[in-house]
């Protein structure tokens, strides 16, 4: 138990170290989105009606940092030991495999909610939206941000390079987090589209997450919150199955 | 009683390289001994799979009777793993480092062992510097520290002292000692054979993923047999010497010698030449000639 406590601790420490790259600069990003979108689009757009585009705009916003992060997170803190090496410090000692999975997606869980806040309290000052039911949106949150965070402890053991890591970033995660309907509500996008993002588990992500502000949505949450679990299990068990057998970390 | 490590029939293949083919070594508690070889021999990999950083394509090993494999998480218990990279977590200083490291092994406050152990290694006045900051040597001697945070029975060191000055190997090999006469098995790989010689008790060559020798050192020095002379010769050595000549540098010679008896018939053959001796001195075999006749095979 001290062994994960420690591992997931000094997970934190580091985002902590580096908090101008790993917390600033994902709120500013988001923060760069939501000026330029809503300032193009917030006179043209109305996707739930009443709801002004700005407001629509930053609970999906937000999900999309929380989770970008999360990935980003656990991957890039695996790939960065691997290759200077000091992962033996960890491979080392006697931490289960099951430990080592829950220090890392836990620390990716911290730092995309703590993003997540970040954005959401900074874009309050463009806009308020509602917050219909806070349970809904604490538990899309958490849900998604595990599942990114093992989704990264895979991508960071598969990863030996940088760049492998950085096309798993530019080719998986990020067209999955745009298509999913962060600026816009899938009804808006022509039917083919529109089923092709059924297969999308981010869009569960963001349309639940979504509900919980302003209770309406594209799809029912409990629903969403089903794909999401689903997801979350089957991520959990090839994680836990790769670390069993040592794939890429014990040669 | 269970031997601090017990590998049985251990194989590991890299693509087509039969990098440890069938190693069997058994080293009992309280040992302190030495596996040498040539590089690339395989003294990392089967470190390496004694820890649990690979795993092995066949045979098994035991730590203090524990399977590295099946009861990864005991047998890791049992060991301290200096590696033979030199890494470090550029995020976190020495202290830092040091309790983390205790923490992986289950261990809270740690403090009093980690300023002991600072303390013996000379990193005391290191403790809140960054990692980065630290010189070759520092950061070698942060990784000792790292295998020692949970005073594990066995400690395996591969090649602890490459890159650190005379003082401080000095000093460490006195707390290793400390630690060996405490009951601490030692497992250590060195290019220094005079570090081996002088501190282990046993000493396994290992040469091209084999066993190619398995005895006390003093067993291993003694299998050399007889000694060396070095002489300065005012002339030119004798032709009925010519054979025992093993290197000859100028009118420095030095000849090999069976037994100390053949050193009188050294002496008179000169004598008898007329060749005076200008200077003398008799040199044992250390073990870096058993090094070489070892590998030499
Ligand atoms: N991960 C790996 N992939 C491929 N080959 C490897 C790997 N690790 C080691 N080898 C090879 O296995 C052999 C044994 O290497 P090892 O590192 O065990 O040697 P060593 O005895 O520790 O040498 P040195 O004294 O140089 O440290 C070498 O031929 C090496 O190239
Ligand atoms: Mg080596």
């Amino acid at each position: 138990m001290l062994s994960f406590y420690t591992l997931f601790y000094k997970e934190v420490l580091r985002v902590q170290k580096v908090a101008f790259q790993t917390l600033l600069a994902p709120i500013l990003t988001a923060l760069l989105y939501l000026l330029i979108f809503s300032h193009v689009l917030e006179q043209h757009v109305e996707v739930y009606p009443g709801v002004r585009y700005t407001a629509f705009l930053i609970p999906g916003l937000v999900m999309m940092s929380v989770l970008q992060n999360a990935f980003a997170n656990s991957s890039s803190s695996l790939i960065q030991s691997k290759i200077t090496g000091n992962i033996v410090f960890v491979l080392l000692a006697p931490i289960a495999y099951g430990e080592f999975f829950a220090a890392y997606v836990l620390a990716s869980v911290v730092r995309g909610l703590a993003v997540g806040l970040g954005v959401y309290l900074s874009a309050l000052w463009f806009s308020q939206p509602p917050m219909q039911y806070p349970l809904w949106i604490v538990s899309f949150a958490l849900l998604g941000s595990a599942f990114l965070g093992a989704m990264g402890v895979v991508a960071g053991i598969w990863a030996e390079k940088f760049d492998q890591l950085a096309g798993f970033q530019n080719f998986i995660i990020m067209p999955l987090t745009f298509l999913s309907g962060v600026f816009y509500s899938i009804h808006s996008l022509p039917t083919f589209w529109q089923s092709l993002s059924r297969f999308n588990p981010f869009f569960y992500m963001i349309d639940g997450f979504r509900y919980g502000f302003f209770g309406t949505s594209d799809i029912s949450p409990w629903f969403s919150v089903a794909v999401v679990g689903g997801c979350l299990l089957a991520m959990t068990g090839i994680t836990l199955v790769m670390l069993r057998s040592g794939y890429k970390l014990r040669g | 009683m269970f031997p601090a490590v017990d590998a049985r029939q251990v194989h590991k293949h890299f693509g087509s390289l039969h990098a440890l083919d069938g190693v069997d070594l058994r080293i009992e508690q309280g040992e302190f001994f030495g596996l040498l070889g040539p590089n690339g021999a395989g003294k990392t990999t089967l470190i390496n799979l004694l820890a649990g950083l690979a795993l092995p394509d066949g045979g098994q090993i035991f730590v203090l009777g524990h399977d590295v494999v099946k009861q990864y998480r005991e047998s890791r218990r049992l060991l301290g793993v200096v590696p033979q990279e030199l890494v470090f977590d550029p995020f976190f200083t020495v202290r830092e480092t040091l309790r983390l490291q205790s923490g992986y092994f289950g261990l809270r406050h740690n403090d009093a062992w980690i300023d002991e152990v600072m303390h013996h290694l000379d990193l005391t006045d290191k403790a809140d510097t960054n990692m980065r900051r630290l010189s070759g040597g520092m950061k070698r001697r942060v990784l000792v520290a790292q295998a020692l945070v949970h005073k594990p029975p066995v400690i395996v060191l591969d090649e602890p002292t490459a890159g650190v000055d005379v003082e401080l190997r000095q000093t460490m090999w006195h707390f290793i000692q400390q630690l060996n006469r405490d009951g601490h098995t030692v497992l250590l790989t060195t290019h220094y054979l005079e570090e081996a010689e002088a501190l282990c008790g046993r000493i396994a060559m290992l040469k091209r993923g084999r066993v190619v020798a398995l005895d006390s050192t003093r067993n291993l020095l003694s299998s050399i047999a007889g000694c060396r002379v070095r002489l300065k010769l005012a002339g030119i050595l004798p032709a009925a010497l010519q054979s025992q000549v093993v290197e000859k540098t100028g009118e420095n010679y030095l000849l090999a010698l069976s037994t100390y008896q053949a050193l009188e018939r050294v002496l008179a053959e000169l004598r008898l030449a007329g060749v005076t001796v200008q200077e003398m001195a008799l040199q044992q075999p250390d073990l870096e000639d058993v090094f070489i006749s070892v590998m030499g095979r």
